[in-house]
């Protein structure tokens, strides 16, 4: 076992420092160390989705990233979307829309539309089957998935308009 | 009177016979009845009078959970039927 | 869209917001793996890299004397558990076969079948023990196939097995592979092939599939000093989990509390125990909390799946359309220990039709596999692809509309089946005359290569015991307790029939799900029967506050209770005087305690449900890659509670079902390891490769529900491979018979017509 390091990051916009062992991933030390275990784990080698966090504003499946590769960069994770009492839109049409039945891949796919509407304001139907097709659900068949994550855009728009 | 279902299984009691009437208002009941015209049935569905582990008797098309203390109406179907469970 | 007149209800058929959206949609929500106890150790199972192997011995002294390694358990430290038989609620288990499963004996029975586990401070550190463990395998040659197995010459798994009938085994019989036979017959099925114009005769394989699940099996597992054992884990039924545990490690039922987490998918695999009997072995002999986490890979490889199976079915028919007669041979692969689904699957193989003389043959059959376990209307996806491909063929030779040719044979009220009762009020017709009448289905399909196909399905749909506890508070909410754990907004909907037997908002009622000790025994979640029997418990709560209000409002205004009764959410007394439900609730304590409401269901069994879905698929014919353009499902559901919910689970069964069709299998060596252990290579679909599902929800109500509701997670499963293999016929006229109809199989169908 080698010697544990000190790491920074800011996760959430808050600036956190932590302790770990050079062999533990991003999602060990948010679930383990951190305690934050609204990231999920499915299979911790990159096939499901559900540990998707935004590394710098990029989603990276968190099983695959090293948490010493952390250091100095900003992570945004499921605890950090809501905005205090109130859900962020994807949230609120996840919900409104019920493209949760388990809810195991939700955390997952809210990073992922995240990452998605943060770059396409306009995607289409196609664009979102593509952009999530690294994340897997096996309860809902997709379809009120992706009606919500267009029906997430379409609020963004109409809030950005106004 | 209520007629029982011979499973496939267990016709060589019956004579091959695939359907026999029996009287009684239970399960319990009517297995006694039957007994002596086809010795040998009671000990092949049951064990400690139970309905073995497995089986399980529909009347008239409904499964029941109460197995030899299921009421049978007069003229009911019995059936005797692998239990089952679900996904 | 559903069917029927005008709304007869107020809150039944709407779609409120789910009472555990917001817990799951900001992380909040604590799943098995989320729960973190002072002093918690991590545990590693290790397991078995044979398929088939004689365990010689076993040495733990490098791993035990590892710095942090806190414990270490093998089989030896389980009870021995004699061959009983023991009834789990969802069915018949033997104890020695499911402890020989939860730790390998003598033998290990498939790759990855757990041989010992460490528990130790950290994750790597137990990761690093395990490796320490030295085992002496005598390695034997595996059998992984059903036929094979059926051989008398196959390797023997379990030299207590001997094929049983009905229960019984036969004085005379020799250990097999062979667990179990069963046969059904409904008149005479010579005499009726007899009168048949068209016999259609094929053979039929499926792979092993697996759930899917996206979270993994997990246990966290206190063994207190006092004796007393409670185990947090995701899990589809607390009380069959308490039991089994219980059983396995040797205590008293009452001394285990089993503490639902909220759970990531089951779909059947998360009824069997694997890891809480060793993580309280482990807690017992380390004296701390132990979790246990299984890995991706190990959960392919040694939990669920559903059998692989081998089919032979046959069908007649007159020219004019009609089936007189019908035959199947059914072989599931259960797996290392017998159980398959083969019972219902022989009692599901004809369900959908109305045939005068047939025959069912199933068998039970031991393969080197992981122990088989449910799977969505377990046994039903592999016959339906069978009989509804055979029957789409009968359809094609004699020249007649799929859908019309299911409407004239369809199973109906007074319908007896091949294992004998008769159908009650049920909808299989209707979900046939949906599809007909779709647009879809009117509609013209063009292009080269492409095709439509139908299907139709069925699921018993079990009914068993719940039991609920409401509590109304002074604000007019009330607090609903049940017994069933929620994998897809079931707490909803249970909340949701209260809150109409009530008259009050659903948003009123707070449902929560309990562990052992805090409700009454409830089986599991699963057989398509919580909306169904839970509801009916929570009706009954419903039922007994509205009596008890009545009396609280008659004690209030000093009248005869005889006087007062509940109507619409009010309590009206004489001389037009009323209370609303949140009136009357302010008031209660004023002249008594709480009032509570309790509900159990038990006895009341559901009618079956029926789905028949259509697809139109596009076949590339250099490929093999078969693309889904349009997917439309028409299913029975009595009545929708929750419409949003019941769409989901139609949508969530018909894409488990595509990947069943088209891509999912296990890919096993000659040694009998699994190669494809991982989601990248056991490929379930992905939002890319699936169109959006179109569903149509017919209600039919079924009259044993008070709302005439039927379950509805199980049934949509069933039709999709066959659906999609009759279009594949439609699409290159060639027939698939072997699931999955990946690429590769495909192709080469296709090369061979050309
Ligand atoms: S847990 Fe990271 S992708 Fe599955
Ligand atoms: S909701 Fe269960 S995996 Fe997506």
């Amino acid at each position: 076992m080698s010697k544990k390091r000190v790491v920074s990051a800011t996760i959430n916009g808050n600036t956190t420092e932590f302790l770990c062992e050079p062999r533990q991933t991003l999602l060990e030390v948010l679930r383990n160390v951190l305690n934050m275990t609204g990231t999920k784990e499915g299979c911790t080698n990159g096939n499901c989705g559900s540990c998707t966090v935004l590394l710098n504003g990029r989603p990276v499946t968190s099983c695959l990233v090293l948490a010493v590769e952390a250091d100095g960069a900003s992570v945004r994770t499921i605890e950090g979307v809501a905005c205090g009492s109130h859900l962020d839109p994807v949230q609120q049409c996840f919900l409104e829309g019920a493209a949760l039945q388990c809810g195991i891949c939700t955390p997952g796919f809210i990073m992922q539309t995240e990452a998605l509407l943060e770059q396409n304001g306009h995607p289409t139907e196609a664009d979102v089957r593509f952009h999530l097709a690294g994340n897997l659900c096996r309860c809902t068949g997709y379809d009120k998935i992706v009606r919500s994550v267009l029906a997430a855009a379409e609020f963004k728009r109409g809030e950005a308009t106004t | 009177m209520p007629t029982v279902y011979i499973p496939p299984a267990l016709r060589d009691l019956t004579g091959g016979v695939e359907t026999v009437e029996g009287k009684g208002q239970t399960v319990r009941a009517v297995l006694v009845d039957l007994e002596p015209r086809y010795p040998g049935l009671t000990a092949k569905l049951c064990i400690d009078d139970a309905l073995r582990p497995g089986l399980m008797v529909a009347v008239s098309g409904t499964m029941s959970r109460q197995g030899l203390r299921t009421p049978v109406p007069a003229n009911a179907e019995v059936h005797f039927l692998p239990a089952l469970g679900g996904g | 869209m559903a069917t029927g007149e005008k709304r007869k209800y107020k809150v039944i058929g709407t779609r409120p917001l789910r009472h555990d959206g917001v817990d799951k949609l900001t992380g909040r929500a604590q799943y098995g793996a989320d729960i973190r106890l002072t002093g918690m150790l991590h545990g590693v199972v290790l397991r078995s890299p044979h398929a088939h192997a004689k365990i010689k011995s076993i040495d733990t002294s490098a791993a035990a004397a590892l710095p942090g390694v806190r414990a270490i358990c093998t089989s030896a430290d389980f009870p021995d558990q004699v061959g009983r038989i023991v009834e789990l609620g969802e069915g018949a288990v033997n104890m020695r076969h499911l402890s020989a499963n939860v730790m390998a004996h003598d033998k290990a029975l498939y790759k990855g079948h757990a041989v010992a586990a460490v528990a130790a401070d950290s994750i790597h550190i137990a990761e690093e023990a395990a490796k320490l463990i030295k085992i002496d395998y005598e390695p034997l040659p595996p059998v992984m196939e059903v036929l094979g197995a059926m051989r008398d010459d196959a390797p023997l798994l379990n030299d207590d097995v001997r094929m049983t009938e009905m229960g019984t085994v036969k004085p005379e019989t020799k250990p097999s592979n062979v667990a179990a036979k069963f046969l059904f017959t409904k008149g005479d099925v010579t005499a009726g092939f007899a009168k048949a114009d068209i016999i259609i005769e094929r053979e039929f394989r499926t792979a092993t599939v697996h759930q899917g699940y996206i979270e993994p099996h997990n246990a966290t597992v206190l063994w207190n000093a006092d004796g007393k054992v409670t185990v947090w884990m995701s899990t589809q039924g607390t009380f069959t989990a308490r039991q089994q545990t219980a059983e396995l490690v040797g205590i008293a039922v009452s001394d285990v509390k089993v503490v639902p987490m909220e759970i990531g998918g089951g779909f059947g695999g998360k009824i069997s125990v694997y890891l809480p009997p060793v993580a309280a072995i482990l807690s017992r002999k380390s004296g701390k909390p132990v979790q246990i986490q299984m890995e991706r890979a190990a959960v392919f490889e040694a939990t669920g799946p559903t059998p692989g199976s081998f089919m032979r079915v046959k069908v007649g028919a007159t020219r004019d359309g009609k089936i007189v007669a019908g035959e199947a041979w059914i072989a599931f692969e259960a797996g290392a220990f017998p159980g398959s689904p083969i019972a219902p699957g022989c009692m599901c193989v004809f369900s959908c039709y109305d045939i005068p003389d047939a025959r069912v043959e199933g068998y039970d059959v031991c393969v080197n596999k992981p122990r088989s376990n449910a799977y969505r209307a377990p046994g039903s996806t592999q016959v339906a692809f069978a009989m509804e491909t055979v029957v789409d063929e009968i359809c094609e030779k004699l020249g007649v509309d799929a859908a019309e040719f299911r409407i004239k044979n369809g199973a109906k009220e007074g319908t007896r089946r091949v294992d004998g009762p008769v159908y009650h009020r049920i909808g299989m017709i209707e979900t046939v005359e949906a599809i007909r009448d779709s647009e879809h289905y009117q509609s013209k399909l063009t292009g080269p290569n492409r095709g439509r196909g139908i299907a139709t399905g069925f699921w018993f749909n079990a009914g068993l015991k719940s039991a609920v506890v409401a509590t109304v508070n002074l604000d007019g909410t009330v607090s609903l307790i049940e017994g069933s754990t929620d994998i897809g907004g079931s707490r909803t909907g249970i909340a949701m029939q209260l809150a109409e037997t009530l008259g009050i908002a659903a948003e009123a009622v707070k449902p929560q799900v309990a562990d052992t000790d805090s409700i009454g025994y409830t089986d599991v979640t699963g057989g398509s029967r919580v909306t169904f029997a839970t509801g009916i418990a929570a009706v009954e709560a419903a039922k007994e506050i509205q009596k008890q209000m009545v009396e609280r409002a008659a004690l209030l205004w000093e009248v005869d209770s005889a006087s007062v009764k509940y109507e619409d959410g009010k309590v009206i007394g004489p001389a037009e005087k009323s209370f609303s439900f949140a009136e009357l609730a302010a008031k209660i304590h004023e002249v008594g305690g709480a009032v509570i409401g309790h509900g159990t269901s038990s006895s009341a069994e559901q009618g079956g449900a029926f789905g028949t879905h259509c697809v139109d698929v596009e076949v590339d014919p250099d490929t093999g890659k078969v693309q889904i353009l349009r997917y439309t499902i028409a299913q029975d559901a009595g009545t929708a509670i929750h419409p949003s919910y019941v769409e989901g689970q139609m949508q969530g069964g018909v894409v488990q079902g595509i990947g069943w069709a088209l891509n999912e299998e296990y890919f096993y060596d000659d040694k009998g390891v699994m190669r494809n252990a991982t989601f990248l290579d056991y490929r379930i679909p992905t939002c890319y490769d699936v169109p959006m599902i179109e569903t149509i929800i017919v209600e039919v109500p079924d009259p044993a529900h008070p709302y005439g509701v039927r379950g509805v997670g199980e049934v949509p499963i069933c039709p999709p491979p066959a659906a999609i293999a009759n279009a594949i016929h439609a699409a290159v006229g060639v027939r698939m018979r072997d699931l999955p109809m990946s690429p590769p199989k495909v192709c080469a169908a296709v090369m061979q017509k050309k």
